[in-house]
C-alpha cells in the first residue's frame, strides 16, 4: 500500500472504523460513505457479500484476466515441450509413424494449461490482494478480531482527501453503526 | 459474555445434549447465527486432547498402527524387490494398479463436491465440500505412492519427469503412463491449491478465535494475513469459481486419462471405447461412497448433526444412485459389444470373466455395484443411516472388486493359451493396501483434528441465506 504524500496530514492515523451487526447494514453504510464522497474506504466482512466490493467503487476485476494468460501460457508451455523432445531432443523412429504425431500431445497439453491457469489464479489472486501480508493496521482496533467471525466493518482511510478525523467520525456515527473507533497506523 | 469470548478464555467443549438432525428438507439446522457455527465448526479444533470423542484416540491409534504396516511393507518392498508381491508375467500389474485407480477414484467425487456442485450451486454440498476436499488430497496421495512403489527402482521415480539429464534421454510422450505422470500430478497440485484458498478465510477466523497464543500464531502464519477486505473477497470469489471451472475439466480427463492405460491397449477387455466415461462413473460413485463412509460416523462424534443434515446425506445417496445406474450401464455395454463385436478373444474374455477361475468376483461385484445399491430408491432406506452407511462400504468393495477383475481377468488369460496364468496377492500385497488405508484415515483423523472440517465462511453464508429467503419447498 503506497502511502500518498495526503496521508502524510495525519501522522499515525490509518483512519477511522464503524462496527455494524448486518452485511446490509455494511452494504448501505458504503453507499451512503461513497455518495458522500468519500473515495479512500474498505469494507470487512467475515464472509463474501453480493455488492459490497461495488458499493464502495470497485470495478475493475483482473484475476480472469490473469488466468487466461497464464492458462494460454500453459498451452504452449506442455505443446512446445511435446513438440521440442520428439522433434528436436530426442527424435525417435517408432514403426515409422511421424515424429510431429500432436494428437498425441493433447492431453498432457491440457493437463498444462489447467495447471498453469490453477497456478495463477492463486498467485495473482493474492498478489493482487497484497498478501502474504502480516500486519495490517485495521488489526489495530481491538474490535476488529470480531470481522472475521460476525461483525461487518467500514473503514474510511485517512489518505481520503475528504478525511478529517473530527468530521468523518461523527458521519460515521449518523450510520448506526456500533461504535466508531480510530485506526492507529 | 458471548461464544466466542468464551471459548476464548476458558476454551470449547463438544454440546452436552445430541442435537437433532433436522431432517432432510433443511441444509443447515435451526437457531444458527455467524458467531454461533463459527464456534462450532472452530471449537472442534480447539478442543484439549482430553476432551476428544475417545472414538476418535482409538481410531486414530489404529489407523497409525496400520501406518507402521505400511512403513514396514515398503522397507521389505524397497529391499527384496516387487517379487514379495503376487505379480507375475502375465499379471504384471496386481494390487499396485488395482489399488491406485480404486484411491484416485475416490478422489474424484471430492472435486466434484467441491467444484461442479459449486458451480451448480447445490447449497448441500456447502456442509461437506470442504472434507470431501480433504479426502481428495489424501486419497490421491495414496494413490501416487502405487505406481511409484510398483517400479522396481523407486528411488528412480524422477526419471518419469521431463528434465535435462546426463544421458539426454527424454520420457515418451505418446504415452498414457506418461500421461498419467502429468494427470496425477497436477490433479494433485490443483486439488491442494483449490483446497488451501477454500481454507484460506477460515485460517483467518481461526487466528481471531484460537483460545491459545501458538494455535493463533500457526493459524495467523497460514492465513497470511486474511482481514475480510471486501475487495480481497471479489478477487477471492472470482479465483475461487475459475478454480472450480478448472477443476471440473480435470476431474473428468484424470481418470480418462488413467482409463486410457487400459483402453490405449490391445487387450481384450481393456481395448474398449467406454472405457473413459465409464471409469469416470466409476470414480464418482466410489467417491461418493467414500464420502459417505467418512461423514456419517464424523457428524455423529463431533454432534454436528445439525450442521451435516440428512438433506446432505440424502442427495449424496440420490447422486450415488444416479452414477451407479452409469456404471451399471457401462458393465452392459461392455458385455454388450464383447458378444457383438464377433471377436472371439472378446467373447471369450467375457465369458472368462463371469464364469472363469475369477467369476466369483465378477457376481460380487454385480452384487455389491449394481444390485444392493438399488435400495436406495427407498426413502426409509436413505433416511436410515445405518443402512446408507452399510450401502457406501458394500460399494467401497464393490468398486475396489471392479478394478481387481477390470486389471486381473483380462490378464491373465489373453490371446495365447500357453501363456497364461493366475495371480493370488501376497501377504505383502495386502499390508501394503491396508496400510494405505491406515494412512488415509490417519491424515482423516488428523484434518478434522487440527482444520476445520466444514467451510466456516460457507456456512455463514447459509446462515445469511436462511434469514433472507423463504425454504422453498421441494418434492421428497
Amino acid at each position: 500500500m503506497s502511502h500518498a504524500v495526503s496521508s502524510k496530514r495525519y501522522e499515525g492515523l490509518h483512519g477511522a472504523m464503524a462496527e455494524f451487526d448486518t452485511p446490509e447494514d455494511l452494504i448501505e453504510a458504503c453507499e451512503k460513505a461513497y455518495s458522500e464522497g468519500y473515495r479512500k474506504m474498505d469494507a470487512y466482512a467475515p464472509m463474501p457479500v453480493e455488492g459490497l466490493a461495488e458499493a464502495i467503487g470497485y470495478k475493475k476485476n483482473k484475476v480472469a484476466l490473469c488466468v487466461l494468460i497464464g492458462g494460454c501460457t500453459g498451452v504452449c508451455f506442455g505443446l512446445g515441450l511435446l513438440e521440442w523432445i520428439s522433434m528436436v531432443a530426442y527424435p525417435h523412429n517408432v514403426g515409422g509413424r511421424p515424429l510431429n504425431s500432436w494428437p498425441a500431445f493433447i492431453p498432457i497439453t491440457f493437463e498444462c494449461m489447467i495447471l498453469f491457469s490453477a497456478l495463477t489464479a492463486l498467485v495473482s489472486m493474492l498478489a493482487m490482494n497484497g498478501l502474504p501480508r502480516p500486519y495490517h493496521a485495521v488489526f489495530n482496533v481491538p474490535a476488529f478480531e470480531r470481522a472475521s467471525v460476525d461483525r461487518f466493518f467500514l473503514c474510511i482511510e485517512s489518505q481520503d482527501p475528504k478525511f478529517e478525523p473530527d468530521s468523518t467520525v461523527s458521519f460515521l456515527q449518523t450510520l448506526g453503526g456500533r461504535e466508531v473507533n480510530f485506526v492507529p497506523e | 459474555m458471548d461464544q466466542i469470548e468464551k471459548v476464548k478464555e476458558s476454551g470449547y467443549q463438544l454440546p452436552g445434549e445430541i442435537i437433532p438432525d433436522p431432517g432432510a428438507k433443511i441444509v443447515l439446522g435451526g437457531g444458527h447465527d455467524y458467531a454461533s457455527v463459527t464456534e462450532r465448526i472452530a471449537g472442534v479444533v480447539y478442543l484439549p486432547m482430553k476432551n476428544s470423542p475417545k472414538k476418535w484416540l482409538v481410531g486414530a491409534f489404529f489407523a497409525f498402527c496400520f501406518v507402521n504396516l505400511l512403513m514396514l511393507a515398503i522397507y521389505v518392498l524397497f529391499t527384496r524387490g516387487t517379487g514379495i508381491w503376487g505379480i507375475n508375467i502375465p499379471i504384471g500389474w496386481g494390487f499396485a494398479i488395482i489399488n491406485f485407480v480404486w484411491w484416485i477414484g475416490i478422489g474424484h467425487a471430492g472435486t466434484l463436491i467441491s467444484a461442479i456442485l459449486f458451480l451448480l450451486k447445490q447449497d448441500w454440498r456447502t456442509s461437506i465440500n470442504r472434507f470431501s476436499e480433504a479426502m481428495t488430497l489424501f486419497a490421491v496421495a495414496c494413490a501416487g505412492m502405487f505406481p511409484i512403489l510398483h517400479l522396481g527402482r523407486p528411488w528412480l521415480f524422477y526419471w518419469l519427469l521431463p528434465y535435462p539429464n546426463s544421458m539426454w534421454l527424454w520420457p515418451q510422450p505418446r504415452s498414457p503412463l506418461e500421461w498419467d505422470v502429468f494427470a496425477v500430478s497436477t490433479y494433485g497440485t490443483v486439488s491442494l491449491v483449490f483446497w488451501y484458498v477454500g481454507l484460506l478465510p477460515d485460517l483467518a477466523s481461526l487466528r481471531d478465535t484460537a483460545p491459545s497464543l501458538l494455535q493463533r500464531r500457526i493459524y495467523g502464519v497460514m492465513s497470511l494475513g486474511w482481514r475480510g477486505s471486501a475487495i480481497h473477497w471479489h478477487r477471492y470469489q472470482k479465483a475461487y469459481l475459475l478454480l472450480a471451472g478448472l477443476s471440473t475439466p480435470l476431474v473428468l480427463s484424470v481418470h480418462t486419462i488413467v482409463s486410457f492405460d487400459f483402453a490405449i491397449s490391445v487387450l481384450p477387455g481393456w481395448h474398449t471405447t467406454i472405457f473413459p466415461p465409464y471409469f469416470v462413473a466409476g470414480a464418482v460413485y466410489s467417491g461418493f461412497a467414500m464420502v459417505l463412509t467418512l461423514i456419517i460416523p464424523l457428524r455423529a462424534w463431533y454432534n454436528m448433526r445439525d450442521l451435516i443434515t440428512l438433506r446432505t446425506i440424502e442427495a449424496a445417496c440420490k447422486l450415488m444412485l444416479g452414477v451407479g445406474l452409469i456404471v451399471a450401464y457401462g458393465y452392459a455395454s461392455e458385455a454388450f459389444f464383447a458378444w457383438y463385436s464377433g471377436d472371439k478373444y472378446e467373447q471369450f474374455m467375457y465369458w472368462n470373466r463371469m464364469t472363469g477361475p475369477y467369476g466369483f468376483t465378477y457376481w460380487l461385484l454385480i452384487l455389491c455395484n449394481i444390485l444392493i445399491p438399488q435400495l436406495l430408491w427407498s426413502q426409509k432406506v436413505r433416511h436410515s443411516l445405518a443402512l446408507v452407511w452399510g450401502i457406501s462400504i458394500v460399494i467401497n468393495i464393490g468398486m475396489w472388486l471392479e478394478r481387481f477383475e477390470i486389471v486381473v481377468t483380462s490378464l491373465h488369460r489373453d490371446f495365447l493359451p500357453s501363456s497364461w496364468g493366475m495371480y493370488i496377492p501376497s501377504k505383502w500385497d495386502w499390508a501394503t493396501y491396508a496400510g494405505t488405508l491406515g494412512f488415509f484415515m490417519l491424515l482423516i483423523f488428523l484434518f478434522v483434528r487440527f482444520l476445520p472440517s466444514i467451510s466456516i465462511f460457507e456456512v455463514r453464508e447459509q446462515v445469511h441465506r436462511d434469514l433472507h429467503e423463504k425454504p422453498v419447498e421441494e418434492h421428497a
